[in-house]
């Protein structure tokens, strides 16, 4: 019951990053590597809000949001949209994206390590105790995974029930058809990546509440948010968060049963049996 | 058979060697320690270079066939002599690409990049876990090699490499590469068996960075997880490869030199400069040195013409 509970959270901020990061690579087709840092970066904001003014990351979030937005809009505008323009065909678009955003990635990562070196930052937020069923948890976790759960609703209904959603769910299936529809690729492209930015730097806000992070523990994050993007279906909003939440419960359990040092070789294996034997992901149709 | 075009190259590249190898002759230690990482850095840029040249796939599993090579020392030396590990290591680093090959590269780059990238992570954790299970925590190598006979070792290598890259770049299959590169579909169009290609060629750069890392083993002297599958490793040879460009063989050694030289004035390869490279590779020089060259061998000749 314990692993349930503690899956379920993990699983739920997992959703929440690989939320982000699918909205940026399923809808703007930026696979963007640089996931992680964005992350912690969110993780950081909210540290620094806590530690410097008690101010309670969840109130936070109204202002690391917004600054992600417009951060990952001018991202996009200033440094991906000349590889968008530049290239000649998809492999090459991927190729670039993949170099550019492994640079921001570094980059990031070496500019946080500037402003407070190597050290681990964590901090104490909602850590009394709760009892669920039977047993012990931190708060900070339950309102994580609640706040994690709320968004990840809000983005899904956006999504389905509005008219700009529609546009977005079009030009992440057929992006050359849904400009034949009147849809301005370039400029939802460019609103998707700062949405996806907005969403991720959320997740590391929620995440840090709860977990330690430090400046070059990004990576991790990153390559298990694309794993649980490609076992989900590259852009479906739902297979993501229930990878998101199998894969939680899945490292809970190897941690927990196995050794806590395996989880990223359980998520690896996972991911080589889905590669060899569902390469489109669990939700996904066949292509040819 | 020869032709009279590939006469001067292959009389640069002779040359070059003899200079290079004399380098226990006439420089000091300082230039030899150099020496052996540049022969070390060159042997494995271009290996990786003969496969990610023409297929366009950003491998990011060296740092993976590296440890895997320091492992097979370091465990291996219980039971044979060191000379006789090497072929072993060759033979583990192939197969390991090979394995990572039929899975992942007859789908689309970006599920390549996501598994190499993750690969030595993994390994890293499997072997630090059964090291906690046995209890121990590092292995010391036995084996010593004097610097010179280390360095002539990484310059061999290299040198076999370039071989390899410039036999497969005449033959049919280099041919058959260079149409994967432009187009795919022609390629699987035209017969070629594009994905078989692919993962034969991945063995190249696996069993050359297996080797380099068991060559490496003695010097290091004492091989542990988090050394062995450094990460850092993986994304310098990327840095290398791309700067000095892909279009032509000689590319790698290229990359390799200017970022030594860079980390003879920098001592540190800081995160954040390794950032700034790969953003001046992708805006600045996408097809990296060797096309900055060649653009401008080809304005030169067409000035004078």
């Amino acid at each position: 019951m314990e692993i349930i509970i503690t899956g379920l959270v993990l699983g739920g901020t997992y959703a929440l990053v690989a939320l982000g990061l699918n909205i940026q690579y399923g809808i703007s087709r930026i696979m963007n590597l640089a996931n992680g840092e964005l992350l912690v970066a969110g993780g950081l904001a909210a540290f620094w809000f806590w530690t410097a003014g008690k101010v309670s990351p969840l109130l936070a979030l109204v202002l690391i949001a917004p600054v992600s937005f417009v951060a990952n809009y001018l991202i996009y505008v200033v440094m991906l949209r000349p590889l968008v323009k530049r290239a000649k065909s998809t492999g090459e678009l991927e190729v670039n994206s993949i170099l550019a955003t492994f640079g921001m990635a570094f980059v990031g990562v070496g500019l946080m390590l500037l402003l407070v070196g190597g050290q681990y930052f964590s901090y104490n937020y909602l850590s009394q105790p709760i009892e669920i069923l039977g047993s012990n948890y931190s708060l900070n976790r339950v309102v994580a995974l609640v706040a994690a759960a709320t968004l990840c609703a809000a983005v899904y209904l956006w999504l389905h029930n509005t008219r700009m959603g529609m546009s977005i769910r079009a030009l992440a299936v057929a992006p050359d058809s849904a400009q034949l529809v009147g849809v301005n690729v370039d400029r939802l492209s460019a609103l998707a990546f700062a949405i996806g930015g907005a969403i991720t730097a959320i997740g590391g806000a929620l995440i840090s509440t709860f977990l330690t992070l430090d400046p070059s523990s990004g990576v991790l994050f990153t390559l298990k948010a694309l794993v649980i993007v490609i076992m989900g279906g590259v852009g479906d909003i739902r297979g993501t968060i229930i990878t998101a939440v199998l894969l939680g419960l899945l490292e809970t359990f190897v941690a927990t049963v196995i050794d806590p040092g395996l989880t990223l070789a359980a998520t690896y294996l996972v991911f080589v049996l889905v590669l060899l034997f569902r390469p489109q992901g669990f939700f996904g149709k066949p292509t040819s | 058979m020869i032709r009279p075009q590939e006469t001067r190259g292959l009389v640069i590249f002779a040359i070059g060697l003899v200079i290079a190898a004399a380098l226990p002759y006439w420089g000091q230690d300082y230039w030899l320690e150099i020496g052996i990482s540049v022969a070390m850095y060159t042997a494995i840029v271009t290996s990786w270079t003969i496969f990610s040249g023409p297929t366009h796939y950003i491998s990011l599993s060296t740092a993976a066939f590296y440890g895997v090579g320091a492992y097979t020392v370091a465990i291996g030396q219980d039971f044979l002599a060191y000379p006789y590990l090497l072929p072993i290591a060759v033979v583990l680093g192939a197969a390991l690409a090979l394995l990572v090959g039929l899975t992942t590269l007859r789908l689309s780059g970006v599920y390549f990049v996501i598994f190499t990238l993750g690969l030595a992570e993994l390994i890293r954790q499997v072997v630090t876990w059964s090291q906690n299970w046995t209890g121990q925590k590092g292995v010391l190598v036995d084996a010593y090699l004097e610097s010179h006979i280390m360095f002539w070792q990484f310059v061999a290598l290299a040198t076999a490499v370039f071989l390899i890259g410039w036999l497969i770049q005449r033959s049919k299959v280099g041919f058959a590469l260079r149409v994967i590169g432009n187009d795919e579909q022609v390629a699987i169009h035209s017969g070629i068996h594009s994905s078989q290609l692919k993962v034969l060629l991945f063995m190249v750069p696996g069993g050359v960075a297996a080797l380099a890392g068991a060559m490496q083993a003695p010097q290091a002297g004492y091989i542990e997880p988090l050394t062995a599958f450094n990460p850092q490793l993986s994304f310098i040879v990327v840095i290398m490869a791309l700067l000095g460009g892909t279009g032509r063989i000689w590319g790698g050694l290229l990359g390799v030199m200017v970022l030594e030289a860079i980390r003879i004035f920098l001592p540190t390869h800081t995160t954040l400069v390794l950032g700034l490279f790969f953003l001046l590779i992708v805006y600045f020089i996408p097809h990296g040195l060797v096309g900055v060259i060649l653009d401008l061998r080809h304005r030169w000749q067409a000035g004078r013409g």
